[in-house]
């Protein structure tokens, strides 16, 4: 043992003088490609979530390449990594991320805070390039007049169902969550390895998904400045979701969020799934897909208080605040978020921002036909920008509330789970209203 | 020079290695310290704000701390626990004569060599509910098949057994070690004393095992305690708070809740946990006669 830790120290030796001579040696050459000016900019970072988007861009990546002369370096992690990732980047006062990929809901409020974002007023003006931009969308991406990023990706909760399977029982599209119910009920089949319905269980991640079923009971997060997760409503809606997937759900939800609800959904062993409207692709790509010609789509079903989907932006693009290469990180985003790109991906199936794109024939020419038409009715119905509470610790806020929606699930006392919840939640908004 | 160099060659030689440990180590470590003190989101704006011990104190009356301290024990005590109990059992069967023994020797040391974070994906597969083979195994022996990580009653057990499966050869190694290097007299003499193999076991091998079985037991318990990657890899701390141990609602606090302060502060009681039981440890080492 004692020769052991002698050699251990002598190998420490030889390997931190290493470890010094390259940390000096990066040092080094970052300071070189660091110059001021960014005429000479021959590269950009750009930090994104693993998402449809990503993928479609990185293929036209090549024209961007050529038209201006930056190439594009691409990191991209899964979405609670990329908050920890960018974070704490941002935080030791790194130059090195130039554009970077964000939830506006989610990570949004806590960055601009921070001071991680440049601000994009300036560049946005030179053209007028919001113009085009839907309202709401903007909204939320910017702090009284500052706009930190620009939108990117929206999409709306939709119900994905199995075409085939609700022929066969002679059922129709559910329009209300009580039909809902009844069909996933009908349709439940344990013994063949079917679930009636599948969503995600898992503690914050069920949170956004589980918003439209609070909407639709006439519930919601927050009322002027108090917490409202435990009122009858809210309490009814966290039943009828942690029922669901009780009584007609896969087992394991509880540790389900959307890579897992969907898999158990495109491995056709579940008739119905709510989710964003965005990973539509996931379920019709047939190389990603086994049921990809047997799902459809339709609107989110209307709850005792109506039809109150949540429409909002989940991505957007920014600008890292300490990037040395800001114009040439414009230069992308600009690129990225011109019409025609927008047109192109949204073509692909990435639901952009952009209103003219909307109302073009060709920006929903790619979708599926009922899927573009369930998008548009939940566009109509009287909808929610946001699908979590709208507060600057919003991880803290989806943990308190996904603890009712995992007692709901676990057939617990959900009155006494919400109450609980309420109370923290509570403390969470008088501290940050302080 | 070169004679500056003779004069100092004690210094010259470990200067590089007392860098690196005050660089690595004792910087993070204080700065960790200092940040326990202050109340700080990453902001790059607002400074950390000194708040004396309030994290510490909002840290004892937070029921999820407690929680997570309890999990990291019962997580600890029982992985070690048995895997002491199987790895002396396994080393001794290895430490038998038997064909075929290299390569299952070789085949029991997989598991350590794999990444933890791929064993851990792996487990999640092996674990799935609906799908995965531990469930078509139960079935297939007629009983109803579990819902492992995914059922909050289960998710501690089930996390220990791929711990378990993972570190039991490292125990079996280094007891094999110690079986290999032990003197051969006491044994020739309790044979000629007429010891059957159960006291010979009991009164020969275990006690003289005893040094190793030490040394094995500590450096296991240490990581066992530190047990971040198979957590986040397999649950991510859940079903709910099922599963977050101390490591994780560090990481929680931190990179989750923006709370730095609160997560240092965390992380100096863990510190400070992980420290008293090795000295605790150590100490009772050296009363058995054992040095390192």
């Amino acid at each position: 043992m004692k020769k052991g830790i002698k050699g251990l120290i002598k190998m420490v030796g030889p390997l931190a003088l290493v470890t010094i001579m390259s940390s000096l040696l990066v040092g080094c050459s970052d300071s070189g490609s660091s110059g001021e000016g960014d005429d000479k900019v021959t590269e950009i970072r750009v930090v994104t979530a693993n998402h449809p988007w990503t993928e479609a861009i990185e293929k036209e990546l090549s024209a961007f390449e050529k038209e201006t002369g930056i190439k594009v370096k691409i990191d991209s992690y899964f979405e609670d990594q990329l908050t920890q990732k960018t974070s704490v980047e941002f935080a030791s006062h790194s130059d090195d991320i130039d554009v970077v990929m964000f939830r506006p809901l989610q990570d949004g409020k806590m960055f601009h805070k921070n001071g991680y974002f440049a601000s994009l007023n300036d560049y946005a003006k030179k053209d007028n390039f919001t113009e085009d931009f839907i309202p709401a969308a903007l909204g939320s991406v910017k702090a009284g007049d500052e706009l930190f990023g620009l939108p990117l990706v929206t999409e709306t909760e939709v119900l994905y169902y199995r075409k085939d399977l609700l022929e066969k029982a002679g059922l129709d599209v559910p329009k209300t969550l009580e039909e809902l119910e009844d069909a996933a009920k009908i349709l439940h089949d344990p013994e063949n390895g079917i679930a009636g319905f599948v969503a995600r269980g898992k503690r914050a991640a069920a949170v956004t998904q589980f918003s439209s079923f609070l909407y639709g009971f006439g519930g919601d997060f927050i009322e002027n400045d108090k917490s409202v997760i435990a009122t009858p409503e809210a309490i009814e809606a966290f039943e009828y979701y942690g029922n669901l997937l009780k009584n007609y759900g896969p087992k394991g939800t509880l540790n389900m969020s959307w890579p897992e609800a969907m898999a158990v959904f495109t491995q056709g062993k579940a008739a119905f799934y709510t989710d964003a409207s965005s990973l539509f692709s996931n379920a019709t790509d047939p190389s990603k897909s086994q049921v990809a010609d047997k799902v459809g789509f339709a609107p989110f079903p209307a709850g005792p208080d109506g039809a109150h989907p949540y429409n909002v932006t989940s991505w957007a693009l920014g600008i890292g605040a300490n990037s040395n290469k800001k114009d040439a990180a414009w230069e992308f985003i600009h690129w990225a978020l011109s019409k025609e790109m927008v047109e192109k991906l949204q073509a692909e199936g990435n639901p952009g921002a952009r209103i003219s794109v909307w109302n073009s024939p060709e920006g929903t020419a790619m979708f599926p036909e009922d899927l573009a038409a369930a998008i548009a009715a939940n566009g109509k119905a009287d909808g929610k920008p946001y699908d979590r509470p709208l507060v600057i610790n919003v991880g803290k806020a989806r943990d308190t509330i996904g603890d009712v929606i995992i007692a709901a699930q676990q057939g617990k006392d959900v009155k006494a789970a919400a109450e609980k919840a309420d109370k923290a939640f509570q403390e969470l908004l008088d501290k940050e209203n302080k | 020079m070169i004679n500056w160099i003779d004069r100092n060659i004690k210094w010259v030689f470990t200067m590089p290695a007392v860098i690196f440990v005050a660089l690595m180590m004792v910087l993070p470590v204080g700065y960790t310290f200092w940040l326990s003190f202050h109340n700080w989101n990453m902001s790059n704006i607002d400074p950390p704000l000194w708040v004396a011990f309030k994290n510490y104190q909002v840290l004892f009356n937070d029921p999820l701390f407690i929680k997570s301290l309890w999990l990291m024990l019962y997580f600890t005590v029982a992985s070690v626990l048995i895997e002491t109990i199987l790895g002396i059992g396994l080393a001794i069967m290895m430490n038998q004569h038997f064909i075929g023994k290299g390569l299952v020797k070789t085949l029991f040391l997989l598991p350590m060599v794999a990444t933890p974070v791929a064993v851990g994906l792996v487990w999640v597969l092996i674990y799935e509910p609906n799908i995965g083979i531990a469930n078509v195994f139960l079935n297939k022996l007629g009983l109803p098949g579990l819902e492992w990580l995914t059922s909050p009653d289960l998710v501690m057990p089930s996390l220990i057994l791929i711990d378990v499966w993972e570190w039991t050869p490292m125990i079996a190694l280094i007891v094999l070690a110690g079986l290999v290097s032990l003197p051969r007299d006491p044994f020739e003499a309790a044979m000629i004393d007429g010891a059957n193999s159960w006291q010979t076991f009991w009164k020969i091998t275990l006690p003289l095992l005893k040094p190793t079985i030490y040394s094995a037991v500590l450096l296991r318990m240490i990581d066992a305690l530190k047990t971040f990657d198979i957590i986040y890899a397999t649950t991510q701390g859940g079903p709910g708070t099922a599963s977050q141990t101390i490591n994780i609602y560090g990481y929680v606090l931190g990179f989750q809740y923006f709370k730095i302060g609160q997560a240092s502060a965390l992380l100096m009681v863990f510190f400070l946990i992980v420290l008293s039981i090795s000295i605790f440890t150590i100490l009772l080492r050296k009363r058995a006669g054992v040095s390192l």
